[in-house]
């Protein structure tokens, strides 16, 4: 995926679809920041939100002259107090994600910066910030962000297997990692546990291709892994099956133990299935998370 | 190198047969080549080890699979050749002379010899030896030639039907010369006189080797008449197996073309030569045979060749008066009766009956009066070539007839009366014969002393007298007189046929004077003594392979030369033509018996097939490569590589063809069947049937303008395939080159035509030949509608209902206007009724209108409605289509509306009868 117009593009579309999406705010003081979403209390913020007699303390510029005016007391205006979340993404680009099995299928790394950047937009539009994991680009908010996000997005890794990114997160923040989760199983819990201890919490999504869950291989075969570094030779596939399945369903659960210790929710997308499904599923594990 | 049959182009190349267990055991150690994948989960296969290691072997059947395609392709590439022939390399220099017998024997297996001949030749020209070839049916000195100028000769040099003699055997070895050559001799199988000299002569000049072949020669002996059956002996020359042979006899059919009248089988016993068979045929069929000959036999002496004496002939008996009271002996035809019943047919009846019948003789026993009809057919029909055969007698003698002037069926004018000689009221003694001048058939015949005659009719005195009268009595008084009438000729005897006037009839003298007339016919070969100073004129002569040829300008031959002579080039086998009658010359006469050809054990005899040089380099290399591709197939299998899915795709769109061919016909189906639809019948010739798609177009858009008959577009139908149902008329038109339909396409003919279809033949040649006669496109119709269920058939009559059912037409003219339509004949009991202009007429459709006026052509419109065809000139061409176009409206309009037409008629009675 070299050019970035038609990504934004695909990714513009399935964002389309969808309601903006209301990222939950309950965060802490700290990382707050004016936004567009009301607190439901009084605090920093545009839009207005009550009158208030004045209490002791009050400075008397923060007095309404206009609304005390009509009465005998002296009000002060409040003003709703409004946050925006930060969203921090990051995609595996290694090389693993670039695997797909039929033509018909797209490759998972696709579908995974597809999803990604749909999640990005919708969330910018509801007004959060949204940025990548790593320090090259904290959340922001705006159209320019969302071109910066695609042409970030776009770029491939070297590696075999990535490993997931921790560093640059806020505080209490949000998080989503999208990857096959192929490779060694200790960064992504160094990862995950490091996100907890931030207060950070959020969404794993492993995006799967279809031959990786079927196995449908027989016959002597040498297998390699996509970047070409790692490589397994069996002279009758077909046995190594059940095995393989058996693997799998282990890294599985072992990501899904992870996510249900750190308060993560664990998400499982095929490239077979439609973008919009797990699009859909994203949007929920972001509306209303466990913690609400 | 050879082993068995097989030789080797390349022998050395089978040493790499030895690798072959190297190389099994080195492609055991190898395993299938494995896959390489890109699997990203191959991070997850780490550490996972197989847990059989069986298939890192090939298996044994795929092991064996490669063995047997490398040897295959070794041994392919070793050049081995099935039957090599190498035979040249004995005696392979100085001059060749090929001796043929060439005789008729020879010719049942000419191919054969032709073909090794050729060979023969061709090695020789590349040996560059000179040869000759020696015909003995027709010996020349031999002239060795380069061999490529007799190989140009080659079909030249085709048997002969005729066989070597002593003579011409002898007049061989006189010609042979002083040189030394190689002699190979083509024998036809058959023992002969003078071989021998022949044979020794030759071998003292060099090698002889004699090419025979084994098949055995049957012959056909002539035909002959016992008791009323065709008796027919089969020979052969070699006794051995029991072997059946089927006799065909082929004749004339009644309209005249040849073909085969009936078929014999005859069975040799084991150990007999010769086989016989009677076949019993009508004699009508049998007066049309042509010939016999044994089916499958393919050289002239497999033919027999029949003349006259094989025709009973057909005679008519009628007497003036029928004595059925009488007694038998007094019967004016009885004695007629008992001298014809051996050797011919007696046909009985009324004259104007039996003279349709074409007898060959016509007896009137004292029939004096004739009537005018009677008179003149029997004068056409003697002029034909009847021979009409009267005998006095009462009333003839008390008749008119021939008094005053010759009456035209009588050879003399007689005298009133007649005379009695040597009875009890007359003087005289009862009259003898004379001698027969030697100007008479009679002439030779053995007078016995015991005739006599005692009354006869006497004959005036006239110039022409003397030259008509063929038998006299001693006093010089005509007894038998005769007249030539054109072709045939009449004969009075002029005695009764009984025994009343003379003792003729009792004699065998008379049956003698009836077989020199030619009344019967029991002698098959006339004797030397009655073919001195004749001449047979040739009229079709066989060749060595039997068939018959126009004899051309052949020049006549001597009558007794024909009996003695054996034959050969100057008397070639077949039907000669006399002064009065025909004779068959065959080939194998009764006499003649086949003897097998004995060859001293010096000479090498050898058979006509030489196997043909067969290399199975080829094969071996294809079987190798088929080979190749199974083990291919077998490779993928075992290595995972084959998927199942798409070897179903490729199979799956094979079998999905021939449904969409079902489908189109479905189509057509569905086309025929939701609109009126024209067809017309495919016949193979794509021009014509453009034509006649076109036509139907524009009989089609005529239709549409001017009636409520919609039809779509035509379409043309083949027989064999097409559901006939559909289309309510088939236009057919005829070339002499279609194909005839199969026996299940005219089962759907025929079920089209009983319910309800119809039929139009065109055979575009304007009639001109009225159906049946010469023109070809009629023998062909009458060769496609032969089968087909057809009634009687009548020309158009001028009430049909096709004359009325739109337009009123009274002529019927396509591109041609000939006036010759053909529609089913009315009923025989259709009948005008008064007032009613037409007749009542058959209530159903035509099955077939036959004709041949091209009315495609007049119809054929192209695209844009533009006429195709020209038709006639200027105004009235234009008027010709026109009414082209109105007889197609007419004829699909009786098609869809049947006798509507002819309903009509009764409007007026209908109308009447509700009126009150």
């Amino acid at each position: 995926m070299t050019n970035v117009a038609p990504l934004r593009a695909r990714a513009e579309h399935e964002a389309a679809r969808l309601p903006p999406l209301l990222a939950r705010a309950e965060h802490l003081a700290g990382t707050v920041l004016l936004g567009e979403h009301g607190r439901r209390r009084a605090g920093m913020g545009d839009d207005f939100w009550q009158y208030r007699p004045v209490q002791s303390g009050d400075e008397r510029r923060f007095i309404d002259w206009r609304r005390s005016a009509r009465s005998d007391a002296q009000f002060v205006r409040q003003r709703e107090w409004q946050i925006a979340q930060s969203v921090v993404i990051w995609v595996d680009a290694a090389a693993s994600m670039r695997f797909a099995s039929d033509e018909k299928y797209a490759e998972k790394s696709d579908r995974a910066r597809l999803l990604a950047l749909a999640v990005a937009i919708l969330l910018n539009r509801a007004g959060e910030r949204v940025g990548l994991a790593g320090t090259d680009l904290p959340p922001r908010r705006g159209e320019a962000q969302m071109m910066r996000l695609a042409e970030a997005l776009i770029k491939d890794g070297a590696d075999d297997y990535g490993h997931p990114e921790s560093t640059g997160m806020l505080p209490h923040g949000r998080a989503l990692f999208i990857s096959d989760f192929m490779g060694d199983i200790a960064a992504a819990r160094t990862a995950l546990t490091g996100a907890a201890d931030r207060g950070v919490q959020g969404v794993l999504l492993q995006v799967l291709d279809p031959a990786e869950e079927a196995f449908p291989y027989r016959g002597r075969t040498i297998f390699e892994s996509v970047g070409g570094t790692l490589a397994h030779e069996t002279l009758k596939a077909s046995e190594l099956r059940d095995r393989y399945l058996a693997r799998l369903a282990e890294r599985k659960a072992e990501l899904q133990s992870l996510c249900a210790a750190t308060g993560w929710q664990y998400g499982l997308h095929h490239t077979s299935d439609s973008a919009q499904s797990a699009l859909l599923w994203l949007f929920r594990a972001f509306d209303g998370g466990p913690s609400r | 190198m050879m082993l068995g049959p097989i030789g080797f182009t390349a022998p050395w190349l089978l040493l790499a047969l030895a690798a072959l267990p190297i190389l099994w055991i080195l492609l055991r150690a190898v395993p299938p080549a494995p896959i390489r994948r890109r699997f990203p989960g191959v991070a997850l296969l780490l550490g996972l080890t197989d847990d059989d290691t069986v298939t890192d072997r090939t298996p044994w059947w795929l092991l064996l699979l490669r063995m047997l395609a490398v040897a295959a392709l070794i041994v392919g590439l070793a050049g081995p050749v099935l039957n090599p022939q190498d035979d040249g390399e004995q005696a392979a220099t100085g001059p060749l002379l090929i001796v043929l017998d060439g005789s008729w024997a020879a010719a049942r297996d000419w191919p054969a010899q032709e073909d090794l001949l050729d060979a023969m030749l061709a090695e020789a020209g590349r040996e560059t030896r000179p040869v000759a070839i020696l015909r003995l049916t027709e010996p020349q000195a031999p002239n060795f030639q380069a061999a490529e100028t007799w190989r140009s000769r080659l079909s030249g040099l085709a048997p002969a039907a005729w066989e070597a003699t002593p003579g011409t055997m002898a007049e061989a070895a006189a010609m042979l010369g002083d040189e030394d050559f190689e002699t190979r001799w083509f024998s036809d199988g058959l023992a002969r006189e003078g071989r021998d000299r022949l044979l020794s002569e030759l071998q003292s000049r060099g090698p002889v080797t004699v090419y025979e072949s084994p098949a055995p020669v049957i012959a056909l002996a002539p035909a002959t008449i016992n008791d009323g059956a065709v008796q027919l002996t089969a020979t052969r020359a070699l006794a051995g197996t029991p072997r059946e042979v089927t006799i065909e006899a082929h004749g004339r059919d009644p309209s005249g073309t040849p073909r085969m009248l009936a078929t014999m089988p005859l069975t040799f016993e084991a150990d007999a030569t010769t086989a016989t068979g009677e076949l019993s045929i009508p004699a009508e069929l049998r007066a049309r045979l042509t010939r016999f000959e044994i089916a499958g036999q393919r050289h002239a002496g497999a033919v027999t060749l029949t003349d006259d004496s094989l025709r009973r002939r057909e005679i008519a008996l009628i007497a003036g008066r029928e004595d059925r009271e009488g007694l038998e002996l007094l019967s004016p035809l009885h004695y007629l009766e008992q001298a014809l019943t051996p050797s011919a047919d007696i046909l009985d009846g009324a004259l104007i009956d039996i003279l349709p019948a074409n007898p060959d003789v016509i007896v009137l026993a004292d029939v004096a009066t004739l009537s005018g009809a009677e008179q003149s057919e029997l004068l056409e029909w003697s002029e034909n070539g009847g021979l009409l055969l009267r005998f006095a007698g009462p009333r003839l003698a008390a008749s008119d007839v021939s008094r005053d002037e010759e009456a035209p069926l009588m050879p003399v004018r007689l005298r009133a009366g007649g005379r009695t000689v040597g009875g009890a009221m007359s003087w005289g003694e009862p009259k003898s014969l004379a001698p027969f001048p030697e100007e008479s058939p009679f002439f030779g015949l053995d007078l016995s002393d015991d005739v006599t005659v005692s009354a006869q009719v006497m004959a005036q005195p006239d110039p022409t007298l003397a030259s008509r009268v063929i038998a006299q009595l001693t006093d010089g008084t005509p007894l038998v007189t005769r007249k030539r009438i054109g072709a045939g000729q009449v004969v009075l005897f002029h005695v009764t046929a009984n025994a009343e006037w003379s003792t003729l009839p009792l004699s065998g003298l008379f049956v003698q004077m009836l077989e020199r007339l030619a009344v019967s016919s029991a002698v098959a070969l006339p004797d030397l003594s009655e073919m001195q100073g004749t001449t047979w004129q040739p009229v079709e002569v066989l060749d060595g392979f039997g068939t018959l040829d126009d004899a051309g300008t052949l020049p006549g031959v001597d009558g007794e030369k024909l009996i003695t002579d054996p034959i050969g080039p100057d008397l070639r086998p077949g039907l000669y033509e006399g002064p009065d009658r025909r004779l068959a010359l065959n080939v194998v006469k009764e006499d003649t018996t086949l003897s097998p050809a004995t060859w001293p054990a010096n000479v090498p005899v050898r058979g006509l097939a030489r196997p043909p040089e067969a290399p199975l380099g080829g094969w071996l290399l294809a079987a190798a490569l088929v080979l190749l591709m199974a083990d291919i197939i077998a490779s993928l299998a075992l290595s995972g590589r084959l998927m199942p899915a798409r070897a179903a795709l490729i199979l799956a769109a094979l079998l999905a063809l021939p449904q969409q061919s079902e489908a189109q016909e479905q189509d057509k189906a569905l086309a025929a069947a939701s609109e009126v639809v024209l067809a017309h019948v495919l016949t193979g010739d794509s021009q014509l049937d453009e034509a006649a798609h076109a036509g139907l177009r524009g009989l089609g858009e005529t239709l549409y303008f001017r009636t409520s008959v919609e039809p779509s577009t035509p379409i043309g139908v083949n027989l064999e395939e097409d559901d006939l149902a559909l289309y309510p008329l088939l236009y057919w038109p005829v070339t002499p080159d279609q194909p005839i339909p199969t026996a299940e396409a005219y089962v759907k003919l025929n079920e089209y035509l009983r319910t309800g279809g119809m039929i139009l033949f065109d055979t575009r040649d304007a009639n001109v030949a009225g159906f049946g006669a010469s023109s070809p496109n009629g023998q062909k119709l009458q060769r496609l509608a032969r089968p087909l269920d057809i009634p009687p058939l009548e020309p158009i009559p001028e009430d049909h209902v096709l004359t009325r059912t739109f337009y009123l037409l009274q002529d019927f003219p396509g591109r041609f206007s000939g006036r010759g339509v053909w529609v089913e004949s009315a009923p025989a009991d259709a009948e005008k009724v008064e007032g009613m202009p037409f007749r009542n007429l058959n209530d159903n459709v035509t099955p077939v209108v036959i004709g041949g006026n091209d009315w495609a052509a007049a119809w054929a419109m192209d695209e844009t409605g533009a006429p195709m065809f020209p038709v006639g000139r200027g105004y009235a061409g234009e008027r010709q289509r026109e009414l082209a176009y109105r007889f197609g409206v007419n004829l699909v309009m009786h098609v869809l509306t049947g006798n509507y037409k002819s309903d009509q008629v009764h409007v007026p009675a209908l109308l009447d009868r509700l009126g009150q």
